[in-house]
Protein backbone atom coordinates (compact mmCIF):
# COMPACT_ATOMS: atom_id res chain seq x y z
CA UNK A 1 0.00 0.00 0.00
CA UNK A 2 1.47 3.35 -0.88
CA UNK A 3 1.81 6.13 1.58
CA UNK A 4 -0.78 8.13 -0.28
CA UNK A 5 -3.62 5.62 -0.20
CA UNK A 6 -2.99 4.87 3.44
CA UNK A 7 -3.15 8.55 4.08
CA UNK A 8 -6.43 8.89 2.22
CA UNK A 9 -8.08 6.11 4.20
CA UNK A 10 -6.86 7.62 7.37
CA UNK A 11 -8.39 10.89 6.32
CA UNK A 12 -11.78 9.46 5.49
CA UNK A 13 -11.95 7.66 8.79
CA UNK A 14 -11.46 10.80 10.74
CA UNK A 15 -13.37 13.25 8.64
CA UNK A 16 -16.36 14.64 10.51
CA UNK A 17 -19.12 13.42 8.18
CA UNK A 18 -18.22 9.74 8.41
CA UNK A 19 -17.09 9.73 11.99
CA UNK A 20 -19.59 7.62 13.90
CA UNK A 21 -18.39 8.12 17.48
CA UNK A 22 -19.90 10.97 19.48
CA UNK A 23 -17.47 13.74 20.35
CA UNK A 24 -15.97 13.42 23.76
CA UNK A 25 -14.19 16.48 25.08
CA UNK A 26 -10.88 15.05 23.87
CA UNK A 27 -12.30 14.59 20.41
CA UNK A 28 -13.66 18.08 20.21
CA UNK A 29 -11.14 20.36 21.88
CA UNK A 30 -7.38 20.57 21.64
CA UNK A 31 -7.09 23.66 23.76
CA UNK A 32 -9.09 26.39 25.32
CA UNK A 33 -8.07 30.00 25.85
CA UNK A 34 -9.68 31.48 28.95
CA UNK A 35 -9.59 35.21 29.67
CA UNK A 36 -6.10 35.52 28.27
CA UNK A 37 -4.55 38.98 28.53
CA UNK A 38 -1.07 39.83 27.46
CA UNK A 39 1.24 42.79 27.96
CA UNK A 40 4.36 43.87 26.08
CA UNK A 41 5.81 45.77 29.03
CA UNK A 42 3.14 48.39 29.68
CA UNK A 43 1.23 47.93 26.41
CA UNK A 44 -1.67 45.55 26.62
CA UNK A 45 -1.90 43.61 23.36
CA UNK A 46 -4.54 40.99 24.28
CA UNK A 47 -7.64 41.71 26.30
CA UNK A 48 -9.39 38.80 27.99
CA UNK A 49 -9.50 36.52 24.99
CA UNK A 50 -11.67 33.43 25.34
CA UNK A 51 -11.55 30.94 22.51
CA UNK A 52 -11.77 27.19 21.95
CA UNK A 53 -9.42 25.40 19.61
CA UNK A 54 -11.09 22.39 18.03
CA UNK A 55 -9.15 19.13 18.01
CA UNK A 56 -7.73 18.28 14.57
CA UNK A 57 -9.43 21.22 12.91
CA UNK A 58 -8.08 24.39 11.34
CA UNK A 59 -8.77 27.55 13.27
CA UNK A 60 -8.06 30.83 11.48
CA UNK A 61 -7.28 34.12 13.21
CA UNK A 62 -8.15 37.16 11.14
CA UNK A 63 -8.33 40.87 11.80
CA UNK A 64 -6.74 44.18 10.87
CA UNK A 65 -3.01 44.71 11.23
CA UNK A 66 -1.94 45.19 14.84
CA UNK A 67 -5.04 43.60 16.35
CA UNK A 68 -2.99 40.98 18.19
CA UNK A 69 -3.23 37.89 15.98
CA UNK A 70 0.47 37.12 16.13
CA UNK A 71 0.56 37.95 19.81
CA UNK A 72 -2.18 35.41 20.51
CA UNK A 73 -0.57 32.79 18.28
CA UNK A 74 2.83 33.22 19.86
CA UNK A 75 1.30 32.83 23.32
CA UNK A 76 0.51 29.23 22.43
CA UNK A 77 4.15 28.20 22.33
CA UNK A 78 5.33 30.79 24.82
CA UNK A 79 7.51 32.62 22.29
CA UNK A 80 6.98 35.79 24.32
CA UNK A 81 8.98 34.28 27.15
CA UNK A 82 12.14 34.79 25.12
CA UNK A 83 11.95 38.52 25.69
CA UNK A 84 12.05 40.33 28.99
CA UNK A 85 9.12 42.40 30.22
CA UNK A 86 6.30 40.37 28.67
CA UNK A 87 3.48 39.23 30.91
CA UNK A 88 0.44 36.97 30.62
CA UNK A 89 -2.66 36.59 32.71
CA UNK A 90 -5.42 34.06 32.20
CA UNK A 91 -5.13 30.53 30.88
CA UNK A 92 -4.51 28.49 27.79
CA UNK A 93 -5.59 24.98 28.73
CA UNK A 94 -4.21 22.02 26.85
CA UNK A 95 -6.40 18.96 26.63
CA UNK A 96 -6.73 16.17 27.62
CA UNK A 97 -4.71 17.00 30.76
CA UNK A 98 -6.38 20.35 31.16
CA UNK A 99 -3.02 21.93 32.04
CA UNK A 100 -2.65 25.66 31.79
CA UNK A 101 0.29 26.01 29.43
CA UNK A 102 1.08 29.44 30.84
CA UNK A 103 2.18 27.63 34.00
CA UNK A 104 4.18 24.91 32.24
CA UNK A 105 7.87 25.03 31.40
CA UNK A 106 8.06 26.95 28.08
CA UNK A 107 10.57 24.48 26.67
CA UNK A 108 8.16 21.60 27.30
CA UNK A 109 5.33 23.58 25.72
CA UNK A 110 7.38 24.18 22.57
CA UNK A 111 8.12 20.47 22.27
CA UNK A 112 4.37 19.91 22.01
CA UNK A 113 3.38 22.92 19.94
CA UNK A 114 5.17 23.64 16.67
CA UNK A 115 5.39 26.97 14.89
CA UNK A 116 5.93 28.22 11.35
CA UNK A 117 6.79 31.86 10.81
CA UNK A 118 5.84 34.46 8.26
CA UNK A 119 9.20 34.50 6.53
CA UNK A 120 10.74 31.13 5.69
CA UNK A 121 13.59 30.70 8.18
CA UNK A 122 15.41 27.45 7.45
CA UNK A 123 18.61 26.74 9.35
CA UNK A 124 21.87 27.06 7.41
CA UNK A 125 22.08 23.28 7.25
CA UNK A 126 21.10 20.49 4.91
CA UNK A 127 17.49 19.80 4.02
CA UNK A 128 17.58 16.59 6.05
CA UNK A 129 19.08 18.26 9.09
CA UNK A 130 16.50 21.03 8.93
CA UNK A 131 13.64 18.59 9.16
CA UNK A 132 15.43 16.43 11.72
CA UNK A 133 16.24 19.44 13.91
CA UNK A 134 13.31 19.10 16.29
CA UNK A 135 13.99 15.39 16.79
CA UNK A 136 17.68 16.02 17.36
CA UNK A 137 16.80 18.64 19.94
CA UNK A 138 14.69 16.01 21.68
CA UNK A 139 17.72 13.75 21.69
CA UNK A 140 16.61 11.24 19.05
CA UNK A 141 19.72 9.40 17.80
CA UNK A 142 18.22 6.40 16.04
CA UNK A 143 19.05 6.77 12.33
CA UNK A 144 16.10 4.75 11.11
CA UNK A 145 13.62 6.65 13.21
CA UNK A 146 15.13 9.96 12.11
CA UNK A 147 14.99 9.18 8.42
CA UNK A 148 11.46 7.74 8.67
CA UNK A 149 10.18 10.80 10.45
CA UNK A 150 11.97 13.15 8.07
CA UNK A 151 10.45 11.39 5.07
CA UNK A 152 6.99 11.40 6.61
CA UNK A 153 7.22 15.09 7.47
CA UNK A 154 8.45 15.98 4.00
CA UNK A 155 5.60 14.00 2.48
CA UNK A 156 3.13 15.77 4.76
CA UNK A 157 4.58 19.08 3.66
CA UNK A 158 4.22 18.00 0.01
CA UNK A 159 7.93 18.47 -0.53
CA UNK A 160 9.24 14.92 -0.62
CA UNK A 161 9.11 14.43 -4.39
CA UNK A 162 10.99 17.67 -4.98
CA UNK A 163 13.81 17.10 -2.51
CA UNK A 164 14.20 13.35 -2.04
CA UNK A 165 17.33 13.27 -4.20
CA UNK A 166 18.98 16.26 -2.55
CA UNK A 167 18.39 15.75 1.15
CA UNK A 168 22.02 16.41 1.96
CA UNK A 169 22.13 19.70 0.07
CA UNK A 170 21.77 23.03 1.76
CA UNK A 171 18.26 24.26 2.49
CA UNK A 172 19.23 27.66 1.13
CA UNK A 173 19.24 26.22 -2.36
CA UNK A 174 15.46 25.84 -2.26
CA UNK A 175 13.00 28.40 -3.58
CA UNK A 176 11.06 30.57 -1.15
CA UNK A 177 7.94 28.43 -1.42
CA UNK A 178 9.94 25.24 -0.95
CA UNK A 179 11.73 26.76 2.02
CA UNK A 180 8.40 27.56 3.64
CA UNK A 181 7.19 24.00 3.09
CA UNK A 182 10.50 22.84 4.54
CA UNK A 183 9.78 24.93 7.62
CA UNK A 184 6.37 23.29 7.84
CA UNK A 185 8.00 19.87 7.56
CA UNK A 186 10.45 20.90 10.27
CA UNK A 187 7.56 21.83 12.54
CA UNK A 188 5.67 18.62 11.71
CA UNK A 189 8.52 16.14 12.18
CA UNK A 190 8.31 16.07 16.00
CA UNK A 191 4.55 15.47 15.55
CA UNK A 192 3.30 18.42 17.57
CA UNK A 193 -0.14 18.46 19.12
CA UNK A 194 -0.83 21.88 17.69
CA UNK A 195 0.73 23.52 14.66
CA UNK A 196 0.88 27.32 14.67
CA UNK A 197 1.16 29.12 11.34
CA UNK A 198 1.74 32.89 11.31
CA UNK A 199 0.84 34.19 7.84
CA UNK A 200 2.73 31.29 6.28
CA UNK A 201 1.97 32.31 2.71
CA UNK A 202 2.31 36.08 2.85
CA UNK A 203 5.81 35.92 1.35
CA UNK A 204 4.84 33.42 -1.36
CA UNK A 205 3.47 33.65 -4.89
CA UNK A 206 -0.01 32.28 -5.72
CA UNK A 207 1.21 28.86 -6.86
CA UNK A 208 3.38 28.32 -3.81
CA UNK A 209 0.49 29.59 -1.70
CA UNK A 210 -1.86 27.04 -3.25
CA UNK A 211 0.62 24.26 -2.45
CA UNK A 212 0.78 25.31 1.19
CA UNK A 213 -3.01 25.55 1.40
CA UNK A 214 -3.34 22.09 -0.12
CA UNK A 215 -0.96 20.59 2.35
CA UNK A 216 -2.77 22.20 5.27
CA UNK A 217 -5.97 20.66 3.98
CA UNK A 218 -4.17 17.30 3.79
CA UNK A 219 -2.77 17.35 7.31
CA UNK A 220 -5.75 18.91 9.07
CA UNK A 221 -7.07 15.46 9.97
CA UNK A 222 -3.95 14.56 11.89
CA UNK A 223 -2.91 17.88 13.40
CA UNK A 224 -4.67 20.70 15.15
CA UNK A 225 -3.82 23.83 13.18
CA UNK A 226 -4.09 27.49 14.12
CA UNK A 227 -3.36 29.88 11.27
CA UNK A 228 -3.06 33.65 11.18
CA UNK A 229 -3.90 35.09 7.80
CA UNK A 230 -4.60 38.42 6.17
CA UNK A 231 -6.19 36.71 3.27
CA UNK A 232 -9.89 36.17 3.91
CA UNK A 233 -10.34 33.88 0.94
CA UNK A 234 -7.61 31.75 2.40
CA UNK A 235 -9.34 31.60 5.77
CA UNK A 236 -12.59 30.71 4.01
CA UNK A 237 -10.90 28.02 1.91
CA UNK A 238 -8.94 26.15 4.52
CA UNK A 239 -10.31 26.76 8.00
CA UNK A 240 -13.09 25.11 9.95
CA UNK A 241 -13.40 27.90 12.49
CA UNK A 242 -12.56 31.57 12.24
CA UNK A 243 -11.88 34.09 14.97
CA UNK A 244 -12.11 37.78 14.18
CA UNK A 245 -9.97 40.02 16.38
CA UNK A 246 -9.94 43.76 16.73
CA UNK A 247 -7.70 45.91 18.97
CA UNK A 248 -6.64 43.02 21.15
CA UNK A 249 -10.17 41.73 21.67
CA UNK A 250 -11.89 38.71 20.23
CA UNK A 251 -14.93 40.10 18.46
CA UNK A 252 -16.48 37.03 16.95
CA UNK A 253 -15.74 33.35 16.78
CA UNK A 254 -17.75 30.90 14.69
CA UNK A 255 -17.55 28.08 12.17
CA UNK A 256 -15.94 29.62 9.12
CA UNK A 257 -18.99 29.34 6.86
CA UNK A 258 -21.19 31.11 9.36
CA UNK A 259 -18.72 33.86 10.13
CA UNK A 260 -18.29 34.76 6.49
CA UNK A 261 -21.96 34.45 5.44
CA UNK A 262 -23.79 35.66 8.52
CA UNK A 263 -21.47 37.67 10.75
CA UNK A 264 -23.18 38.74 13.95
CA UNK A 265 -21.05 41.76 14.76
CA UNK A 266 -20.87 45.01 12.79
CA UNK A 267 -17.08 45.12 13.14
CA UNK A 268 -16.78 41.65 11.63
CA UNK A 269 -19.15 42.49 8.82
CA UNK A 270 -17.28 45.70 7.99
CA UNK A 271 -13.97 43.86 7.95
CA UNK A 272 -15.02 40.97 5.76
CA UNK A 273 -16.90 43.15 3.34
CA UNK A 274 -13.76 45.22 3.00
CA UNK A 275 -15.13 48.40 4.47
CA UNK A 276 -12.41 48.38 7.09
CA UNK A 277 -8.90 47.02 7.45
CA UNK B 1 -2.89 67.58 -21.29
CA UNK B 2 -2.10 68.36 -17.68
CA UNK B 3 0.08 65.28 -17.52
CA UNK B 4 2.06 66.27 -20.54
CA UNK B 5 2.67 69.73 -19.11
CA UNK B 6 3.78 68.26 -15.81
CA UNK B 7 6.32 65.96 -17.37
CA UNK B 8 7.54 68.81 -19.56
CA UNK B 9 8.08 70.86 -16.45
CA UNK B 10 9.71 68.17 -14.32
CA UNK B 11 11.75 66.19 -16.82
CA UNK B 12 14.65 68.60 -17.42
CA UNK B 13 14.78 69.11 -13.72
CA UNK B 14 15.13 65.38 -13.10
CA UNK B 15 17.88 64.99 -15.65
CA UNK B 16 19.66 67.83 -13.92
CA UNK B 17 19.46 66.07 -10.59
CA UNK B 18 20.58 62.77 -12.05
CA UNK B 19 23.52 64.45 -13.78
CA UNK B 20 24.54 66.22 -10.61
CA UNK B 21 24.39 62.95 -8.70
CA UNK B 22 26.44 61.23 -11.33
CA UNK B 23 29.08 64.00 -11.14
CA UNK B 24 29.27 63.64 -7.36
CA UNK B 25 29.68 59.89 -7.77
CA UNK B 26 32.53 60.41 -10.24
CA UNK B 27 34.34 62.86 -7.97
CA UNK B 28 33.99 60.56 -4.97
CA UNK B 29 35.18 57.58 -6.98
CA UNK B 30 38.17 59.63 -8.17
CA UNK B 31 39.14 60.62 -4.64
CA UNK B 32 38.70 57.06 -3.45
CA UNK B 33 40.85 55.60 -6.19
CA UNK B 34 43.66 58.11 -5.69
CA UNK B 35 43.74 57.45 -1.95
CA UNK B 36 43.82 53.75 -2.68
CA UNK B 37 46.66 54.17 -5.18
CA UNK B 38 48.75 56.16 -2.69
CA UNK B 39 48.18 53.58 0.05
CA UNK B 40 48.84 50.61 -2.21
CA UNK B 41 52.00 52.08 -3.70
CA UNK B 42 53.41 52.87 -0.29
CA UNK B 43 52.77 49.29 0.74
CA UNK B 44 54.18 47.98 -2.51
CA UNK B 45 57.27 50.13 -2.06
CA UNK B 46 57.91 48.65 1.37
CA UNK B 47 57.41 45.11 0.14
CA UNK B 48 59.57 45.55 -2.95
CA UNK B 49 62.28 47.24 -0.93
CA UNK B 50 62.31 44.31 1.49
CA UNK B 51 62.34 41.70 -1.25
CA UNK B 52 65.11 43.42 -3.21
CA UNK B 53 67.09 44.06 -0.03
CA UNK B 54 66.76 40.51 1.24
CA UNK B 55 66.97 38.71 -2.11
CA UNK B 56 70.46 37.16 -1.72
CA UNK B 57 69.38 35.48 1.51
CA UNK B 58 65.84 34.68 0.42
CA UNK B 59 67.04 32.44 -2.37
CA UNK B 60 69.47 30.59 -0.14
CA UNK B 61 67.93 27.46 1.45
CA UNK B 62 70.43 27.61 4.31
CA UNK B 63 68.75 30.79 5.45
CA UNK B 64 65.68 28.82 6.43
CA UNK B 65 67.57 25.93 8.01
CA UNK B 66 70.39 27.65 9.89
CA UNK B 67 70.48 28.94 13.42
CA UNK B 68 71.53 32.54 14.04
CA UNK B 69 75.26 33.14 13.85
CA UNK B 70 77.86 35.80 14.34
CA UNK B 71 78.62 35.49 10.64
CA UNK B 72 75.86 37.19 8.65
CA UNK B 73 76.16 34.82 5.71
CA UNK B 74 75.64 31.75 7.87
CA UNK B 75 72.90 33.18 10.04
CA UNK B 76 69.43 31.71 9.49
CA UNK B 77 65.95 31.91 10.84
CA UNK B 78 65.15 28.34 11.75
CA UNK B 79 64.84 28.98 15.48
CA UNK B 80 62.77 32.09 14.78
CA UNK B 81 60.18 30.57 12.49
CA UNK B 82 59.81 27.44 14.56
CA UNK B 83 59.47 29.66 17.64
CA UNK B 84 56.85 31.81 15.95
CA UNK B 85 54.77 28.83 14.91
CA UNK B 86 54.90 27.25 18.35
CA UNK B 87 54.07 30.49 20.12
CA UNK B 88 51.16 31.05 17.77
CA UNK B 89 49.89 27.54 18.49
CA UNK B 90 49.81 28.33 22.20
CA UNK B 91 48.23 31.72 21.56
CA UNK B 92 45.50 30.28 19.37
CA UNK B 93 44.91 27.37 21.72
CA UNK B 94 44.31 29.73 24.62
CA UNK B 95 42.79 32.80 23.01
CA UNK B 96 40.21 31.13 20.75
CA UNK B 97 38.35 29.06 23.35
CA UNK B 98 38.57 31.81 25.97
CA UNK B 99 37.61 34.60 23.60
CA UNK B 100 34.76 32.78 21.90
CA UNK B 101 33.51 31.53 25.26
CA UNK B 102 33.59 35.02 26.75
CA UNK B 103 31.88 36.47 23.66
CA UNK B 104 29.10 33.88 23.80
CA UNK B 105 28.65 34.46 27.51
CA UNK B 106 28.45 38.23 27.22
CA UNK B 107 26.12 38.13 24.24
CA UNK B 108 23.81 35.30 25.20
CA UNK B 109 23.93 34.64 28.90
CA UNK B 110 25.05 37.71 30.83
CA UNK B 111 22.26 39.56 32.61
CA UNK B 112 21.91 43.16 31.52
CA UNK B 113 23.21 44.98 34.59
CA UNK B 114 26.02 47.31 35.58
CA UNK B 115 28.51 44.49 36.10
CA UNK B 116 28.04 43.37 32.50
CA UNK B 117 28.28 46.96 31.28
CA UNK B 118 31.46 47.38 33.29
CA UNK B 119 32.97 44.22 31.78
CA UNK B 120 31.95 45.29 28.29
CA UNK B 121 33.53 48.74 28.58
CA UNK B 122 36.72 47.20 29.89
CA UNK B 123 36.92 44.60 27.14
CA UNK B 124 36.66 47.34 24.53
CA UNK B 125 39.25 49.43 26.34
CA UNK B 126 41.65 46.51 26.60
CA UNK B 127 41.83 46.39 22.82
CA UNK B 128 43.50 49.80 22.95
CA UNK B 129 46.10 49.09 25.64
CA UNK B 130 49.68 49.31 24.25
CA UNK B 131 51.15 45.88 23.84
CA UNK B 132 54.18 46.59 25.99
CA UNK B 133 51.85 46.98 28.97
CA UNK B 134 50.80 43.39 28.42
CA UNK B 135 54.47 42.50 28.42
CA UNK B 136 54.94 44.17 31.79
CA UNK B 137 51.89 42.39 33.16
CA UNK B 138 53.26 39.06 31.98
CA UNK B 139 56.67 39.82 33.46
CA UNK B 140 55.09 40.54 36.83
CA UNK B 141 52.40 37.86 36.82
CA UNK B 142 53.54 34.91 34.76
CA UNK B 143 57.29 35.11 35.31
CA UNK B 144 57.71 36.54 38.79
CA UNK B 145 54.29 35.55 40.12
CA UNK B 146 53.75 32.06 38.72
CA UNK B 147 57.37 31.30 37.95
CA UNK B 148 56.66 30.22 34.38
CA UNK B 149 60.02 31.51 33.14
CA UNK B 150 60.93 33.02 29.77
CA UNK B 151 59.26 30.23 27.88
CA UNK B 152 57.06 29.58 24.87
CA UNK B 153 54.14 29.12 27.24
CA UNK B 154 54.61 32.58 28.72
CA UNK B 155 54.88 34.18 25.29
CA UNK B 156 51.78 32.35 24.10
CA UNK B 157 49.89 33.47 27.18
CA UNK B 158 50.81 37.13 26.83
CA UNK B 159 49.96 37.23 23.14
CA UNK B 160 46.70 35.44 23.89
CA UNK B 161 45.81 38.14 26.41
CA UNK B 162 46.73 40.75 23.86
CA UNK B 163 44.33 39.48 21.21
CA UNK B 164 41.58 38.30 23.54
CA UNK B 165 39.60 41.57 23.25
CA UNK B 166 39.64 41.38 19.46
CA UNK B 167 38.28 37.83 19.52
CA UNK B 168 35.66 38.63 22.15
CA UNK B 169 34.40 41.68 20.28
CA UNK B 170 34.26 39.97 16.90
CA UNK B 171 32.55 36.90 18.39
CA UNK B 172 29.90 39.14 19.88
CA UNK B 173 29.39 41.00 16.65
CA UNK B 174 29.13 37.78 14.65
CA UNK B 175 26.58 36.40 17.13
CA UNK B 176 24.61 39.62 17.13
CA UNK B 177 24.46 39.42 13.34
CA UNK B 178 22.51 36.16 13.43
CA UNK B 179 18.91 37.02 12.58
CA UNK B 180 16.33 36.75 15.31
CA UNK B 181 14.12 34.47 13.24
CA UNK B 182 16.83 31.80 13.19
CA UNK B 183 16.87 31.77 16.99
CA UNK B 184 13.09 31.76 17.15
CA UNK B 185 13.04 28.80 14.79
CA UNK B 186 15.31 26.89 17.16
CA UNK B 187 13.47 27.90 20.31
CA UNK B 188 10.19 27.13 18.57
CA UNK B 189 11.29 23.50 18.26
CA UNK B 190 11.86 23.34 21.98
CA UNK B 191 15.60 23.93 21.98
CA UNK B 192 17.08 25.34 25.16
CA UNK B 193 19.57 28.16 25.13
CA UNK B 194 22.68 26.03 24.97
CA UNK B 195 21.27 23.91 22.13
CA UNK B 196 20.27 27.03 20.24
CA UNK B 197 23.71 28.55 20.64
CA UNK B 198 25.70 25.39 19.98
CA UNK B 199 23.67 23.92 17.12
CA UNK B 200 22.43 27.00 15.29
CA UNK B 201 23.91 30.32 16.40
CA UNK B 202 27.60 29.41 16.58
CA UNK B 203 27.68 27.48 13.28
CA UNK B 204 25.97 30.38 11.55
CA UNK B 205 28.36 32.86 13.16
CA UNK B 206 31.55 30.90 12.60
CA UNK B 207 32.78 32.73 9.55
CA UNK B 208 32.57 36.06 11.39
CA UNK B 209 34.27 34.59 14.44
CA UNK B 210 36.97 33.12 12.25
CA UNK B 211 37.69 36.46 10.63
CA UNK B 212 38.10 38.14 14.00
CA UNK B 213 40.34 35.35 15.21
CA UNK B 214 42.64 35.58 12.22
CA UNK B 215 42.83 39.36 12.49
CA UNK B 216 43.87 38.85 16.11
CA UNK B 217 46.43 36.17 15.31
CA UNK B 218 47.84 38.25 12.48
CA UNK B 219 48.37 41.04 14.95
CA UNK B 220 50.01 38.68 17.44
CA UNK B 221 52.42 37.21 14.93
CA UNK B 222 54.16 40.54 14.37
CA UNK B 223 54.28 41.68 17.99
CA UNK B 224 57.81 42.02 19.38
CA UNK B 225 57.42 44.42 22.30
CA UNK B 226 55.61 42.25 24.87
CA UNK B 227 57.74 39.24 24.00
CA UNK B 228 60.94 41.20 24.41
CA UNK B 229 59.64 42.47 27.74
CA UNK B 230 59.24 38.95 29.07
CA UNK B 231 62.82 38.28 28.05
CA UNK B 232 62.75 36.15 24.92
CA UNK B 233 66.24 35.34 23.77
CA UNK B 234 67.59 37.04 20.69
CA UNK B 235 70.27 34.53 19.99
CA UNK B 236 69.30 30.92 20.22
CA UNK B 237 71.09 27.97 18.69
CA UNK B 238 68.76 25.06 19.36
CA UNK B 239 65.18 24.09 18.68
CA UNK B 240 62.56 23.37 21.35
CA UNK B 241 61.88 19.65 21.91
CA UNK B 242 59.55 18.31 19.26
CA UNK B 243 55.87 18.27 20.16
CA UNK B 244 55.57 14.89 18.42
CA UNK B 245 57.60 11.85 19.40
CA UNK B 246 57.81 8.34 18.04
CA UNK B 247 57.06 6.53 21.30
CA UNK B 248 53.74 6.68 23.18
CA UNK B 249 52.03 8.95 24.16
CA UNK B 250 53.36 10.48 20.88
CA UNK B 251 52.92 14.05 21.96
CA UNK B 252 54.84 15.84 24.64
CA UNK B 253 54.60 19.27 26.11
CA UNK B 254 58.21 19.90 27.07
CA UNK B 255 58.44 22.42 24.26
CA UNK B 256 56.12 24.68 26.21
CA UNK B 257 58.88 25.23 28.78
CA UNK B 258 61.62 25.81 26.26
CA UNK B 259 63.39 29.13 25.66
CA UNK B 260 62.70 30.51 22.21
CA UNK B 261 62.91 33.39 19.82
CA UNK B 262 60.38 34.61 17.27
CA UNK B 263 60.57 36.25 13.85
CA UNK B 264 60.05 39.90 14.83
CA UNK B 265 62.69 39.64 17.56
CA UNK B 266 65.15 38.00 15.22
CA UNK B 267 64.51 40.78 12.75
CA UNK B 268 64.89 43.45 15.37
CA UNK B 269 68.15 41.92 16.48
CA UNK B 270 69.60 41.92 12.97
CA UNK B 271 68.44 45.45 12.21
CA UNK B 272 70.21 46.75 15.30
CA UNK B 273 73.57 45.25 14.28
CA UNK B 274 76.10 47.66 12.74
CA UNK B 275 77.21 45.34 9.89
CA UNK B 276 75.28 45.96 6.68
CA UNK B 277 75.19 42.23 5.86
CA UNK B 278 72.90 41.66 8.77
CA UNK B 279 70.49 44.18 7.33
CA UNK B 280 70.10 41.91 4.32
CA UNK B 281 69.09 39.14 6.73
CA UNK B 282 66.64 41.45 8.43
CA UNK B 283 64.98 42.33 5.15
CA UNK B 284 64.71 38.67 4.20
CA UNK B 285 63.22 37.81 7.60
CA UNK B 286 60.76 40.66 7.11
CA UNK B 287 59.60 39.14 3.84
CA UNK B 288 59.09 35.75 5.49
CA UNK B 289 57.19 37.30 8.39
CA UNK B 290 54.93 39.06 5.94
CA UNK B 291 54.39 35.85 4.02
CA UNK B 292 53.40 34.12 7.24
CA UNK B 293 50.79 36.81 7.90
CA UNK B 294 49.56 36.61 4.33
CA UNK B 295 49.34 32.84 4.53
CA UNK B 296 47.22 33.14 7.65
CA UNK B 297 44.86 35.57 5.95
CA UNK B 298 44.77 33.26 2.95
CA UNK B 299 43.71 30.37 5.15
CA UNK B 300 41.02 32.57 6.66
CA UNK B 301 39.68 33.56 3.27
CA UNK B 302 39.71 29.98 2.06
CA UNK B 303 37.96 28.75 5.21
CA UNK B 304 35.34 31.46 5.01
CA UNK B 305 34.62 30.69 1.41
CA UNK B 306 34.49 27.01 2.16
CA UNK B 307 32.20 27.41 5.17
CA UNK B 308 29.91 29.75 3.32
CA UNK B 309 29.57 27.33 0.45
CA UNK B 310 28.79 24.63 2.95
CA UNK B 311 25.87 26.50 4.49
CA UNK B 312 24.46 28.24 1.44
N1 LIG C 1 7.55 43.40 20.79
C1 LIG C 1 6.54 44.28 20.96
N2 LIG C 1 6.64 45.26 21.87
C2 LIG C 1 5.62 46.14 22.07
N3 LIG C 1 4.46 46.11 21.40
C3 LIG C 1 4.30 45.15 20.47
C4 LIG C 1 5.34 44.19 20.20
N4 LIG C 1 4.91 43.37 19.21
C5 LIG C 1 3.67 43.80 18.90
N5 LIG C 1 3.30 44.86 19.64
C6 LIG C 1 2.02 45.56 19.59
O1 LIG C 1 1.00 44.66 19.94
C7 LIG C 1 -0.12 44.82 19.10
C8 LIG C 1 -0.47 43.51 18.42
O2 LIG C 1 0.59 43.13 17.57
P1 LIG C 1 0.59 41.82 16.70
O3 LIG C 1 1.92 41.66 16.12
O4 LIG C 1 0.06 40.72 17.51
O5 LIG C 1 -0.46 42.22 15.57
P2 LIG C 1 -0.96 41.37 14.33
O6 LIG C 1 -2.42 41.24 14.48
O7 LIG C 1 -0.17 40.13 14.20
O8 LIG C 1 -0.65 42.35 13.14
P3 LIG C 1 -0.15 42.01 11.66
O9 LIG C 1 -1.34 41.53 10.95
O10 LIG C 1 0.34 43.31 11.16
O11 LIG C 1 0.92 40.98 11.78
C9 LIG C 1 0.24 45.91 18.11
O12 LIG C 1 -0.36 47.10 18.55
C10 LIG C 1 1.72 46.01 18.19
O13 LIG C 1 2.14 47.33 17.97
MG1 LIG D 1 1.33 39.39 12.82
Amino acid sequence: MTQKSFHDQHVTQLSPKTEPTPNTQRESLAAEVRKLSFWYGETQALKEITLSIAYRKVTALIGPSGCGKSTLLRSFNRMHDLYAGNRYSGEICLFPENHNLIDLDPFMVRLRIGMVFQKPNPFPKSIFENVAAGLRIQGVQNKKLLSDRVEQALRDAALWEEVKDRLSQSAYGLSGGQQQRLCIARALAPQPEILLLDEPTSALDPIATAKVEDLITEIRHRFTVIIVTHNMQQAARISDFTAYMHLGKLIEFAPTGELFTTPQETLTRDYITGRFG
Amino acid sequence: MVNAEMSQATLPNLTGIVDANRRTDLVMAGIGISVLIVAMSLLAAVVIDLIVGGWPRLINPDFYLNFPSRHPLQAGIVSAWVGTILVMLVTAGIAIPLGVGAGVYLEEYAARNWITDFIEINVSNLAGVPSIIYGLLALGLFIHGFGLGETILTAGLVLALLILPVIIVSTREAIRGIPLDLREAAYGLGADKWQTVRLYVLPAARSGILTGTIVGLARAIGEAAPVITIGALTFIAFLPPSPIQSSPPFINFEWLESPFTIMPIQMFNWVSRPQAEFHINAAAAGVILMLMTLAMNGIAIWLRYHLRRQIR
